[in-house]
């Protein structure tokens, strides 16, 4: 037969599959609306970070000069000599110098005492910025008399004013201003370590620059021209190098500033980036059982002459457009909350930071958010284009295409890509990166296995003798129609990612702090001098407190490294060895036997040098020797304050560092260091709040070159910044949370639709309320249970990986946590469905019917 | 007069499981355009699935069939699909209306679909024509079930189809009801020109038309041309 009628191409546009799009979502726009909101959440929490991430860098742009105070800083930790003082002096014409170190203070009309940052400052520094006092013209005044400025909130802690005294070292000074910000530093810095300012022309007369002292050099420059500054360091720096000072240019504060905030921000956008993902998995899932309910429709489509590819757009278009929507109302909210984050860090930034809107953030979101939704959609959505119209006709046709359609793989690959080229642009690490891909994919994987498993399992072993009740419920999780999968995929993954939050603040947060509780000492001393050691002793014991540990230390510098000096690092840069060993100050002991906050890892212990022609064997931390590749016997020329003294590597030794103990890289036997320069260190304890003040002035009075580090103090202060920072995550974990809770409450509220038929069927052949309330409850117990568990049970992995291998941590979850997230996912998804079916016992079965279906 | 459907040799059988379910053996007949043509035969004697190849809305396995001279075995499922728009209708024993447009919206679909113009007013007055003017605005739910088969029937005459498919059209309708679509499908039947095949199991509906193929496990048992 000839074929003389023409098939006319078809003629309608895009523009009547949007108008159909539209159509079609009026009577679905409250469940698109739910996907809707994953998405809104996720891309707000990144907007905000993001958005404050911008602002941070301009201001850190706009104010570095402010953060340095000057535009070349040059700093040293020996004391300068006269001739290097000269040359110092002719490097510019307007320059400051301070000397920094800690030094306990005292307030003598409180009987308060402290370990304070001591800066004794000569010169007109800070030239950009300034030190910001109050009263405002103190900040200048300070230098002219004997007086102090010291920061205000310990000044508050002390219950002292301007006006009052505070003695350092030797001298007393009238305190004229409150101290309330120092260039660059942020107020958490000042917490753990408080600032007094005291004119450099007293310095000498506190007493406080002795032997051993650990002073830092600082000086200021002003140029007023930035490139100056570079120009000179490109000059001078290999001289500067040989005279062993560091320094620091506007360019490198800018540098290292926006480092630090780069790893705050990295963090928070790991953050923003789980709850994005876990608006990902809402989309997935509703847009799943989205594209289920609506086949019925596309069937009758395709009956009327529309192509698969088109009905493909249709819905396209919708999930598109309610995805653009979901992101500029996310990219909006995003962008008010992060009015908030410098109030919420404000600790943590040496600057104010004034928030401005940014358009490259809300543009970035919006975009991000339009992709991931269709990106996430795609997979169910690209099953329309095979629905067959011969479903029209016969409901129980089942089309079987989906593991054979190439693009869903390809769509699975790209999903892949984006979920690993976003964590890459987060962390900044590709193999991390990867190794979260990967466990994100071995987590899906499990899901779906476990779901399998439970429909085999449950179907073979099917009890088939129990009542009704549990008949109907245990069958609905693997009948026609179940949500055995899609349920324990999407509560399991949104579990896991929260859960696994969770675990990894724990693990932060036990990483950083210390055990103050038990017999361990809380209080060290330092700084003794060999005369003041016997009568710090007495004093102690007449304090009626022990004597726990005391140390003799000898500061030292080393030379060489098996014939390795720091002129042949840097003449070959081929040489593994950094070269902060050469340029540091060693703090070393000598004694016969070992502590018991260390262990001997390899080699022998050799406690003491009996004759003077014997090899000096040391004893060296296991974290050093594999940061300078030393060996058991390798040769180490120390200079011990002008005596040249040769010693050899005899053993490595592990150390527990979280013990408060004075724990020492390099430990010389007896018997070589006793008539070198030395001074002492003193540890005790008391749990008498009194009476260790009463202690501490004592010293502070009497001998006020020691500094005393109270570690109840110091926990306190630590307890506080953990707080601090404990409740940034946490407030940025809600989104996560929050956004993991909508996907719950959608693909549960979803799921509803695919009940709604039988349930009313159930009704209408006489089951009663309980009946029907009973099946849905255990339905929906048993699927929240199983993805809650599984999800606990994924992230307590992902936990134990990321503690052994990113934070190099122990991994002891906390049980309880884990137990709430079990019960309380368990409870909401059985408390989300029955509130779901509260609607279909409530009213007669055919207005149901009539308006649901 | 020319023919507009022509069944050769036509087979279909499905694949379940390791079995082979034949549903259909060499069926053939012609139709002719403008003749009306009921399908009848007990339950799963292959009715429907006839209907659904004749429309081109499954492929057979083997054997041929021409609608409207075209030879559908050579299309691909997307071209099928063009020839359904211009010049197939359809009524469903379930009416299967979109439940998420109005009464008005279902019958313009075919009519956009074709990219045509002024698809509203034409909408209107096939609605009107059924005796549902003061309808239009409806959703599917909030029509009565011989409402919902009269806005099925306007949206099946609203692309002027040569042929018209009709699955159980009065299946799922009271006496009183049915005998009122079959009047209205009828009716537009013999306005239009089209021509209409029809399953059902009514044999007092197939009489209506001008011819009965009687179908029992899946073969062409009995064709019957009726005399009015």
């Amino acid at each position: 037969m000839d074929q003389k009628i023409k098939i006319e191409p078809t003629q309608y546009s895009n523009g009547w599959l949007w108008k159909m799009a539209w159509r079609d979502s009026r009577r679905s726009r409250s469940r698109l609306f739910l996907f809707t909101s994953a998405i809104i959440l996720g891309i707000s929490a990144l907007v905000a970070i993001n958005s404050f991430r911008d602002s941070l860098f301009d201001e850190i742009n706009n104010q570095a000069k402010g953060l340095l105070g000057a535009d070349l800083v040059i700093e040293s930790n020996k004391p300068i000599p006269t001739e290097q003082l000269y040359y110092l002096d002719s490097l510019g014409s307007e320059w400051s110098r301070e000397s920094a170190f800690a030094s306990m203070i005292y307030f003598p009309r409180t009987d308060g005492t402290r370990l304070v940052q001591v800066r004794a400052l000569d010169g007109n520094f800070p030239y950009y910025g300034e030190i910001e006092t109050l009263p405002e013209e103190a900040a200048r005044k300070f230098q002219m008399g004997k007086t102090a400025l010291v920061d205000q909130t310990l000044m508050l802690q002390y219950d002292v004013d301007v006006g009052d005294e505070v003695k350092v070292g030797e001298v007393t000074f009238e305190i004229v201003g409150k101290l309330q910000q120092v260039p660059g530093q942020s107020g958490i810095t000042a917490t753990v370590a408080p600032v007094v300012y005291i004119p450099y022309r007293y310095l000498e007369q506190t007493g406080l620059v002795q032997r051993g002292s650990r002073i830092n050099y600082n000086f200021y420059y002003k140029f007023g021209d930035e490139e100056q500054a570079t120009r000179l360091v490109e000059a001078e720096k290999d001289k500067w190098d040989a005279m062993g000072f560091d320094w620091e240019t506007i360019e490198d504060r800018k540098r290292s500033t926006g480092e630090a905030f780069g790893n705050l921000t990295n963090f928070l956008n790991l953050v923003a980036f789980v709850a994005l993902l876990l608006g990902c998995v809402g989309v997935a899932s509703a847009v799943h059982i989205y594209i289920k309910e609506k086949i019925a429709i596309v069937s009758v489509l395709r009956c009327l002459g529309v192509k698969g590819w088109q009905a493909f757009k249709i819905y396209l278009f919708q999930i598109s457009v309610m995805g653009f929507i979901g992101s500029v109302i996310g990219a909006m909210l995003g962008s008010l909350l992060q009015g908030y984050l410098p109030e919420l860090m404000k600790d943590f930034i040496p600057m104010t930071l004034d928030v401005g809107f940014s358009w490259a953030s809300v543009a970035e979101g919006i975009v991000l958010g339009t992709v991931i939704s269709v990106l996430f959609a795609l997979i169910p959505l690209l099953t329309v284009r095979h629905v067959s119209p011969l479903r029209a006709i016969r409901a129980s046709f089942e089309e079987q295409v989906a593991s054979k359609d190439k693009l869903v793989w390809l769509v699975g690959g790209l999903v892949i890509l984006f979920v690993f080229s976003f964590a890459w642009i987060q962390i900044k690490k590709p193999l991390d990166a990867m190794f979260f891909t990967i466990g994100l994919i071995i987590a899906f994987a499990a899901l779906v296995g476990l779901s399998k498993l439970v429909m085999v399992v449950v179907r073979k072993y099917f009890p088939t003798d129990w009542s009704y009740v549990w008949r109907q419920g245990l069958a609905n999780l693997y009948r026609p129609q179940n949500q055995t999968l899609i349920l324990i995929t999407s509560i399991g993954l949104g579990t896991a990612l929260i859960t696994t939050l969770y675990l990894v603040q724990d693990i932060l947060v036990d990483k950083v702090s210390i055990s103050g509780s038990g017999d361990r000492p809380n209080m060290v001393l330092f700084d003794i001098q060999t005369s003041q050691k016997d009568e710090i002793s007495e004093l102690t014991v007449d304090y009626d407190m022990p004597v726990i540990q005391e140390v003799p230390i000898v500061t030292m510098r080393l030379l060489e490294v098996e014939g390795t000096t720091l002129a042949d690092l840097k003449a070959d840069s081929t040489i593994d060895m950094p070269k902060w060993a050469f340029n540091r100050e060693y703090r070393v002991t000598y004694r016969d036997e070992l502590i018991d906050s260390e262990e001997i890892f390899e080699g022998t212990w050799h406690g003491d040098v009996e004759n003077s022609s014997d090899s000096v064997l040391v004893s060296i931390s296991k974290g050093y020797a594999e940061n300078l590749n030393l060996e058991i016997g390798d040769e180490m020329v120390f200079n011990v304050q002008g005596a040249v003294i040769a010693a050899r590597v005899g053993s490595f030794r592990d150390i527990d560092w979280s013990r408060v103990q004075t724990n020492f890289l390099v430990v010389f036997p007896t018997g070589v260091l006793e008539k070198a320069p030395q001074f002492h260190v003193l540890v005790t304890r008391t749990d008498n709040k009194e009476l260790s003040a009463r202690y501490q002035q004592a010293i502070v009075r009497s001998y006020p070159n020691i500094s005393i580090v109270d570690l109840e103090l110091i926990l306190k202060t630590l307890d506080d910044i953990l707080g601090k920072v404990a409740f940034v995550i946490r407030f940025m974990a809600l989104f996560s949370i929050v956004t993991g809770l909508l996907v719950l409450i959608g693909s549960v509220i979803i799921s509803k639709f695919q009940r709604v038929q039988e349930s009313v069927l159930l009704r209408t052949l006489g089951a009663v309320k309980k009946q029907i309330y009973q099946i849905t409850a255990l339905e929906y117990l048993i699927l929240g249970a199983l993805s809650s568990l599984a999800g606990v049970f994924i992230s307590l992995i992902g936990s134990w990986m990321l503690a052994i291998f990113t934070f190099e941590a122990p991994f002891v979850p906390t049980l309880l946590p884990m137990l709430v997230t079990f019960v309380s996912i368990t409870l909401l998804t059985m408390f989300i469905g029955l509130s779901n079916s509260r609607g279909i016992v409530s009213k007669p079965p055919l207005e149901i019917l009539r308006n649901e279906t | 007069m020319s023919s507009i459907l022509e069944v050769s040799q036509l087979t279909k059988q499905y694949e379940s499981g390791s079995r082979s379910l034949q549903v259909l053996q060499d069926i053939n007949f012609t139709v002719a355009e403008g003749a009306s043509c009921a399908i009848v035969g007990p339950s799963g004697s292959g009715k429907t699935t006839l209907l659904g190849l004749c429309a081109g809305l499954d492929a057979p396995s083997s054997g041929e069939i021409a609608l409207n001279q075209i030879k559908l075995s050579a299309l691909t499922e997307d071209e099928r699909a063009q020839v359904r728009n211009q010049f197939v209708g359809f009524v469903f024993q379930n009416f299967q209306l979109i439940p998420t447009l109005t009464a008005l919206e279902n019958v313009m679909v075919p009519l956009e679909l074709r990219g045509e113009k002024g698809v509203r007013k034409i909408a209107q007055e096939l609605l009107d024509r059924v005796g549902l003017a003061d309808r239009v605005m409806h959703y599917p739910t909030q029509l009565s079930g011989g409402e919902q088969q009269r806005v099925s029937i306007a949206r099946a005459f609203s692309n002027s189809p040569k042929i018209l498919f009709a699955d159980e059209p009065t299946g799922n309708l009271d006496e009183e009801t049915s005998e009122k679509i079959e009047q209205l499908l009828f009716d537009l039947n013999h306005e239009q020109g089209t021509t209409l095949i029809m399953v059902t199991h009514d044999l007092e509906l197939a009489r209506k038309t001008d011819r009965i193929i009687r179908l029992k496990g899946g073969k062409l048992v009995e064709e019957e041309m009726v005399v009015s």
